[in-house]
Order: C-alpha cells, then sequence, then structure tokens
C-alpha cells in the first residue's frame, strides 16, 4: 500500500486535503458552496480539452477553472448571482461534451476525471502540485484578514472593493481546483472542501481553530478514502463523498446536542 | 429559397423518427422545465436544482445496473434527495446553500460507485457518458407516454399551488401571514422541481439538466416582471432553444471531416440557451436605458 506508485498518491492526496479544507474554510465562511461546486465540475472541460490537443491536463484545467471563475464573477455582477453561476457551469460542461464526442478513446477517462483514481498519479504530476499548494496557501495567508472580515461581516469590510475581493476568492478555488482534480476527481472536490469545513464549524466558532479542524478532519477523510480505495478497488469518489457526508453530520448532531444539553 | 431551406435545414430532418422523438420528448421536457425554472428562479434555488440533477445522475446509473428504464432511476433519486434535502433544512435561507452541498456530496459519490460497478460488469463506458451527457437521439418511443405523464403530474401540482406559491416564493413573511402554509407549499415545490429536473436529465443528461430549468426562466425574468408572462416567454424560450439545438446537432453532420458524426445536441442547447441569457439582458438594459432618455 505504501510503495512505488502508491507513494505518489500519498503526498498528493496530503497536499490535496490540506488545501481542500483551507480553501473550503471560507467557502462555507462566505456560503458560496454553489461556486465550489460550479468551478471544478465546468473544469472538467478543460481536462477533456486537453487530452484533445495534447497538452498536460492540469493545464487545462487551469484554465478552465480560471476561466470559469471569471465568467462566474463578472455574469454574477448584473443578475442574480446563482443563476450565473448556473449558466457558466452548464456552458462549461457542455463544451466538456463538445469536447468528449471529438474523442472517441475516452471514455474511461472521463470517468476517472469525474470521480478521481488515485493510481493515476505520475512523478510528472507531482512538482506543479506542489507548486500549486504553496501558491495557494500563500495566497490564502495574505487574503487572511481581509477574507475573514469581508466573509463575517461585509458590511465593516469598508475600504475593501467587494468585487475585487470575490474575484480573487474565486481565483483561489479555481487554483485549488486546478491540483486537486487527479486524486478526487471534479465531481468530487467540493465534497471535500465543504464537508470537513462545515463539520469544523459545527465544533467550534474559532476561526483558527475551525480552520485546523477542517484540515484534519479532511486529512483523516482523504487518507481513510485511498486506504479503502485500494483495498476495495472501489473509486475513491465514493469513499471522499460519503466520508464527508458523515463527518458533516456527526459535527450537526453533535452541536445538536450541546444546544438540547446547555 | 428552397436551396436556402436545404443548408439551413438538412433534408430528412423531419421524416426521421429519431429527431421526431427527440422533438417531441425535448420540446414537452424543455416547456415542464421552463414553467418550473421560473419559480426556481424566483426562490434562488437554481444550485437546488443544479444538485437534483446530479444525483439524478445515482438513479440512472442504478437504474442502468438494475435493468430498469433509465427515467424511473432518475425520477426516484431525485424525489429522495429533495426529500433529504428538505430535512437538512433548506427551508433557512442561511445554511441552505450548505444542505444542498452535503447532499450533494453524497450523492455524486454514490453516482461514482454505481457508474463503477455498471461499467465493470457490463463492460461498456458508453454508460457514465450517456447518463451524464445525455443523448437524445437515443430516446425511445415508450418513453414518450412516461415523460408525458410525468410532465403533467408536474403542472398539474404547479397549476392547484400557483397562487399560494407564488405568494410565498416573493415574499415569505407575507404569505405566512396570510396564512398559507410555506413550509409546505416549498416540498411540494422541491418534489415538482425534482421530477422535472428528472426529466430533463433523460433528455440532456444529468449534469447538463440545469440549462433547460434556470436558462430560459431567468432570460424570460430579465424581459418581464409579470409572472404570466414569465412563464409563457420562459416555455416559448425553453422550446426553441431545445428545437434549435436539435436542429443544429442534426445539421452538424456535415460539419466534420470525415462526416460521421454528429456534434452532441446537448451542447448546442446549452449553448443556445446560454446566449439566449445574455441577448435578453442586454436587451432589456437597453430598453431600461431608451426609457430613462425619453423620461
Amino acid at each position: 500500500m505504501f510503495s512505488g506508485f502508491m507513494v505518489n498518491a500519498w503526498i498528493v492526496a496530503t497536499l490535496v486535503a490540506i488545501v481542500g479544507a483551507a480553501v473550503g474554510f471560507f467557502v462555507v465562511m462566505r456560503g458560496s458552496a454553489f461556486v465550489a461546486h460550479a468551478v471544478p465540475n465546468g473544469s472538467f472541460a478543460g481536462a477533456a480539452g486537453a487530452s484533445l490537443i495534447g497538452v498536460n491536463a492540469i493545464l487545462g484545467l487551469g484554465v478552465f477553472s480560471v476561466a470559469g471563475a471569471l465568467g462566474i464573477g463578472l455574469l454574477g455582477r448584473r443578475g442574480r448571482h446563482d443563476v450565473a453561476t448556473a449558466l457558466t457551469l452548464v456552458f462549461m460542461l457542455g463544451l466538456g461534451a463538445l469536447f468528449l464526442s471529438f474523442n472517441t478513446e475516452y471514455g474511461p477517462q472521463v470517468y476517472s476525471l469525474l470521480f478521481g483514481e488515485v493510481l493515476g498519479i505520475s512523478d510528472n504530476q507531482l512538482w506543479p502540485t506542489l507548486m500549486l499548494t504553496c501558491v495557494c496557501l500563500g495566497a490564502l495567508a495574505m487574503l487572511w484578514r481581509p477574507l475573514l472580515l469581508a466573509s463575517v461581516l461585509p458590511s465593516s469590510a469598508q475600504g475593501l472593493d467587494p468585487f475585487k475581493l470575490e474575484l480573487c476568492f474565486l481565483l483561489l478555488v479555481a487554483l485549488a481546483t486546478a491540483m486537486t482534480v487527479p486524486v478526487v476527481g471534479t465531481a468530487l472536490i467540493f465534497s471535500l472542501m465543504i464537508g470537513p469545513a462545515a463539520a469544523a464549524r459545527a465544533f467550534t466558532v474559532r476561526p483558527h481553530l475551525a480552520l485546523a479542524l477542517a484540515v484534519g478532519i479532511a486529512l483523516a477523510i482523504v487518507w481513510t478514502a485511498i486506504a479503502c480505495s485500494y483495498a476495495s478497488d472501489w473509486p475513491v469518489g465514493f469513499f471522499v463523498g460519503v466520508l464527508s457526508a458523515s463527518a458533516y453530520t456527526v459535527g450537526r448532531v453533535w452541536s445538536w446536542s450541546r444546544r438540547r444539553g446547555g | 429559397m428552397s436551396h436556402v431551406l436545404h443548408v439551413l435545414i438538412e433534408p430528412g430532418f423531419f421524416s426521421s423518427s429519431p429527431v421526431r422523438l427527440a422533438l417531441a420528448i425535448g420540446g414537452l421536457v424543455a416547456s415542464v422545465a421552463a414553467v418550473v425554472g421560473v419559480f426556481t428562479v424566483i426562490r434562488g434555488q437554481a444550485f437546488a436544482g443544479e444538485a437534483l440533477g446530479d444525483i439524478g445522475a445515482t438513479g440512472g446509473a442504478s437504474a442502468y445496473l438494475a435493468g430498469v428504464p433509465a427515467l424511473f432511476g432518475f425520477v426516484g433519486f431525485s424525489v429522495a434527495a429533495a426529500g433529504a434535502m428538505e430535512l437538512i433544512g433548506i427551508q433557512r435561507v442561511r445554511g441552505r446553500d450548505l444542505a444542498t452541498g452535503i447532499v450533494l456530496g453524497a450523492g455524486f459519490g454514490i453516482a461514482a460507485l454505481l457508474l463503477y460497478l455498471g461499467t465493470t460488469y457490463d463492460n461498456t463506458s458508453g454508460a457514465t457518458v450517456t447518463i451524464l451527457f445525455g443523448a437524445i437521439f437515443d430516446l425511445t418511443s415508450p418513453d414518450l407516454p412516461l415523460v408525458l405523464g410525468f410532465g403533467l403530474i408536474v403542472l398539474v401540482t404547479l397549476a392547484v399551488l400557483y397562487r399560494p406559491l407564488m405568494l410565498a416564493s416573493i415574499s415569505p413573511e407575507l404569505a405566512a401571514a396570510r396564512g398559507v402554509r410555506v413550509r409546505l407549499v416549498g416540498a411540494a415545490y422541491l418534489i415538482s422541481m425534482a421530477v422535472a429536473v428528472a426529466l430533463s436529465a433523460v433528455t440532456i443528461g444529468a449534469i447538463l439538466s440545469t440549462a433547460l430549468l434556470v436558462g430560459p426562466a431567468a432570460a424570460a425574468l430579465r424581459l418581464t416582471t409579470r409572472p404570466g408572462r414569465a412563464i409563457a416567454t420562459a416555455a416559448v424560450i425553453g422550446v426553441a432553444s431545445t428545437w434549435l439545438g436539435v436542429l443544429l446537432a442534426y445539421d452538424s453532420y456535415d460539419w466534420t471531416v470525415k462526416h460521421d458524426r454528429a456534434w452532441p445536441a446537448s451542447f448546442f442547447i446549452v449553448t443556445v440557451v446560454l446566449a439566449v441569457y445574455l441577448i435578453a439582458g442586454w436587451f432589456s438594459q437597453s430598453i431600461r436605458r431608451g426609457r430613462s432618455l425619453s423620461a
């Protein structure tokens, strides 16, 4: 389980869990679960397109997730935000369907892109992932105070352009997406983002503690998912999705019973 | 004249039976989805619609495994997911997206497993693509009465609930003060939406079904603020986009170099819907600007 190609999987999955949970913390704070679902899911088209013209999938994912983030940000300025998100998402998925139809030998790959495949991580994916992790965490550290302030009390964040901040946040989600896709797949990154963070928020209201707890829960989920997937041969995405939902349920039950008791 | 027509519409378009069926089912589904969608947009539940469609994929995959018509799988799972969301608390605006997201994540995880089992046991990876991205030309004529039946159920439910639902969607407080049971109406609406999304998932695919639900309705609401008119406009836009998409997909046989396959209809439908939404926004803005100039 820890030999050869699996080492890559463990390293990448650990990075993915850290970044996913950290970005997810803000996704939950800002209540933008839909965006966190739309950006990764839409970037699927990028990977399909990248394989069509024969470039690295991470590049395609990166380009499409950034384009999706910008599209949502710009369309959402006028008109309803959730409608803009939904339409950007379906348009990108439609493009994905088009790219897929051009490429006949793509069936199994579609599946692993959507739902993840740990074994598919090669050495030359390792460095880009590591780099993206550093960029993401660095950006997060820089934006920590303004984002936190704007997320908790939007009206008090004076002197900050909310649109710029929103765009920064969307780009952060896009970056996190590009790196997490190879492990859990476009469909379930979002699960990894909001599940642990939402659970952590049920346990504590202090931001630093919640962030640390979210990262811890995410690591536990990803590691368990990989081990189970390795043992059973079932897709990683299944375990990630179910475990995240369970973590959230436990959090909800805990906070509910405490409210009852106190 | 007939030459121009032949360039626009490939010969044989109206005589091909898969195309006729695609037009019939597509039009039916698009109009039901558009009518439901007007309420979805007013209530701000686009994410719930998207999630129900995605979870429908789980149903599609399990129907595929069990060997029953996909439509039953889509409808069954979407309705169950709607119930789960209702239980976790989709009613409160705060935390609503989170509840939707959690149910969606769990549903997607199960979809992953079912699609995996389906492809491993039957060794046909095509199922993943068909369920997720739809196959409008693969619909069969037994599907038509089923789609018609489910569509009628949705429309009748909405017609019965029309006034309380509209009031509860625009102003829940006012509706509650008038004695409308907001939560009950909301739950009934969520289930209708689940059925509508499932229908649309069968046509253009689980993960694209939101396009027919939200797109035409959002475009219509940009053009008019009167509810009745918005519903009619949305239905027209939905049906027109779907038919145009089917037509373009049929024409696209000639666009590829080898003339061996068409571009996916789902892609065209989604693109047309987005274009209509953008044009409607531009149109309504220029009208507003014209009014403020003349005033």
